[in-house]
């Protein structure tokens, strides 16, 4: 089922928490809400489900508006943060709830419960109860819950946040081979980038209660629209200039910036892999710092008469080589993104050699 | 995690707290219920069965009981519906009503028959529309059972309101979107979830409508073979130098205490483990 949300806007109080979003999931995807805790990621998806009720805007599925319907009308399978297991129940009949106040037969809640304990890898565990399990099993039983009653849509709020690293890892594994299985239309709301283009067919960025983009991961990664996507995403230098003469000035290392006019201020971001430190008595800049990151170092240089730039290397690198604390470099910039500071416009793209 | 803390060696300063304030239960809790479980049975073992053959004694207790299951049964019910309106919605004059909830615990329930009975009573407001109707209220049962829901309304809806905020509405969300209607949510998820918070508030308000004194006399005056409740029956039984009687009851009020105490230990236990 595609999911059309058009011009949602939600205020908690003073907090403008949704500020006009408008976006669409088509039939099948698996889409993650990526952006910062408080961006209004989680209140789209509730607003989505009929948890929360917008101010303005409306949500539609397969076209036709859902505003009206209340959440158990809407055929959404939620997955809440915290799990939200019934506690006073045991994980069969968890997991058999919808199915059970749709007033399905009890042969056929059974024989659901027994097809998704298999599937979820909990077989077993049925007569148990949320208490005696542990965080990963709680996960995966309230996802076996929301996908009982068979729903159009399966929503997924932050689904992996209390859990630990190994386990998180584990479980996005479980998400995306479900999906691939499964194939129901479903939304996963994290904070976690690794998590979202590891995972997502099409990733939305969301911050400050805004769409900032929308796209595959590579197009997310390659060609950020927004400042703050460039930042977000990636490790990042960012650089705050104004634009002189073709190219903006950051101390002594000048980064070609076209199509602006000077003195106009912009925000040069350099992401770390776009980035060729070179071993030059000349340069423009001295190494300050190198740290061991486990399989690579990371290099930090204080450009002459501005701020510091990072990189990093593969450990044992050609690109490392005479590179030392205290020795002068040359810095090549392969990609830079300028954007004009207080506009929407999409980023410049250049490159640089100094 | 460890349900029962460990016992440390106490310091002398320590030592000295403990004692003082077991002497302070002692002296004010355990020693006038033990000087009256005593003087009760001084009367002899058959004091309890003695008790519950006299007729006046017989008929007091079982209005009693009978007024205080209507109070647990009313309560009960709007406790709940009160404690999920005040924890689940946002309105105006949310807070005065929540303060409001609390009023009985602040009058005294002296205070709270008199204004029944400025109400109810010959020549109170509603005593015209009441005579009419062919209806009594003071010096009457009704009047009782009023004053006794007043002085019991809090406790069910404290106790429940209390668990209800420490739930959280996630899994009444849950609920919702896995296609439950409200009602189903409420009986299905809400309820079985309170259960404990609402047997204590029940168990609270059983014990206090068994005790209640005050507020029944002044409104119901405590006639003998109609309002007279197990309390004013022992009030009235001193009064008339009937002593036995008044121990017998008294002693009967206390074994119903002990074992209301009894439930409401293991509830408050039940409801803390939050299962």
């Amino acid at each position: 089922m595609g999911i059309r949300v058009a011009g949602l806007t939600k205020h908690f109080g003073e907090f403008l928490a949704v500020d006009n979003v408008s976006l669409t999931v088509e039939s099948g995807e698996l889409v993650a809400f990526l952006g910062p805790s408080g961006g209004g990621k989680s209140t789209i998806l509730r607003i989505i489900a009929g948890l929360e009720t917008a101010d303005a805007g409306t949500v539609s599925f397969n076209g036709q508006p859902a505003d009206h319907l209340h959440p158990s009308a809407r055929g959404v399978g939620f997955v809440f943060q915290h799990y939200a297991l019934f506690r006073h129940m045991t994980v069969a009949a968890n997991i058999a709830f919808g199915l059970r106040v749709q007033g399905a037969s009890r042969r056929r809640q059974a024989e659901r419960v027994t097809e998704l304990l298999e599937l979820m890898g909990l077989t077993g565990l049925g007569h148990r109860y949320p208490s005696q399990l542990s965080g990963g099993q709680r996960q995966r039983v309230a996802l076996a819950r929301a996908l009982a009653p068979e729903p159009k849509v399966l929503l997924l709020d932050e689904p992996f946040g209390a859990v630990d690293a190994k386990v998180r890892e584990e479980l996005r594994h479980w998400l995306r081979k479900l999906h691939d299985e499964v194939h129901v239309t479903s939304i996963f709301v994290t904070h976690d980038q690794e998590e979202a283009f590891s995972v997502a067919d099409k990733v939305m960025v969301i911050h400050r209660g805004r769409l900032e983009q929308s796209g595959t991961p590579d197009e997310i990664l390659d060609h950020p629209r927004t400042e703050f996507v460039a930042r977000f995403i990636g490790e990042a230098n960012v650089f705050e200039t104004r634009v002189q003469g073709g190219a903006g000035p950051v101390g002594a290392l000048r980064i070609p910036v076209e199509g602006i006019a000077d003195g106009t201020p912009v925000c040069l971001v350099v992401r770390f892999y776009d980035l060729k430190f070179w071993r030059d008595d000349q340069g423009c800049a001295r190494v300050v710092r190198m740290t061991t990151l486990g399989d690579r170092v990371k290099v930090e240089a204080q450009i002459d008469g501005a701020g510091r730039i990072f990189s990093q290397f593969p450990r044992r690198s050609s690109l490392l080589h005479g590179i030392e604390p205290g020795c002068r470099i040359h810095i090549e910039v392969t990609l830079s993104r300028a954007f004009m500071t207080g506009t929407e416009d999409g980023a410049i793209e250049t490159a640089a050699d100094c | 995690m460890a349900r029962r803390a460990r016992t440390r060696q106490l310091t002398g300063a320590q030592r000295l707290i403990v004692l003082l304030v077991f002497a302070y239960l002692g002296l004010i809790l355990v020693l006038p219920l033990g000087a009256m479980v005593i003087r009760a049975l001084e009367e002899g073992p058959g004091i309890l069965l003695l008790t519950l053959t006299e007729p006046a004694a017989l008929q007091g207790l079982l209005l009693t009981l009978m007024v205080a299951a209507i109070c647990v049964t009313a309560n009960g019910i709007f406790g709940v519906a009160g404690a999920l309106v005040l924890t689940r919605h946002r309105f105006l004059g949310r807070r005065v009503l929540d303060a409001l909830v609390d009023l009985p615990l602040a009058v005294s329930p002296v205070m709270t028959g008199l204004a029944f009975l400025l109400i109810f009573g010959r020549g109170g407001w509603l005593d015209g529309p009441l005579d009419l109707l062919g209806l009594k209220v003071t010096f009457a049962v009704p009047g009782l059972v009023l004053a006794t829901l007043f002085v019991t309304f809090p406790f069910t809806l404290r106790e429940v309101a209390y668990v209800l905020e420490e739930l959280g509405t996630s899994e009444e969300q849950a609920a919702m979107t896995l296609g439950a209607s409200p009602w189903q949510t409420f009986w299905l998820v809400t309820l079985p979830n309170i259960r404990f918070g609402l047997g204590y508030g029940i168990v609270l308000t059983l014990a206090r409508a068994l005790g209640e004194f005050g507020a029944v006399l002044v409104v119901g005056g405590a006639i003998s073979g109609r309002t007279q409740t197990a309390t004013t029956f022992i009030y009235n039984a001193l009064e008339e130098r009937q002593e036995a009687a008044a121990y017998g009851m008294a002693l009967l009020l206390a074994v119903i205490s002990v074992a209301l105490l009894v439930a409401i230990e293991w509830l408050k236990r039940r409801r803390e483990r939050g299962e």
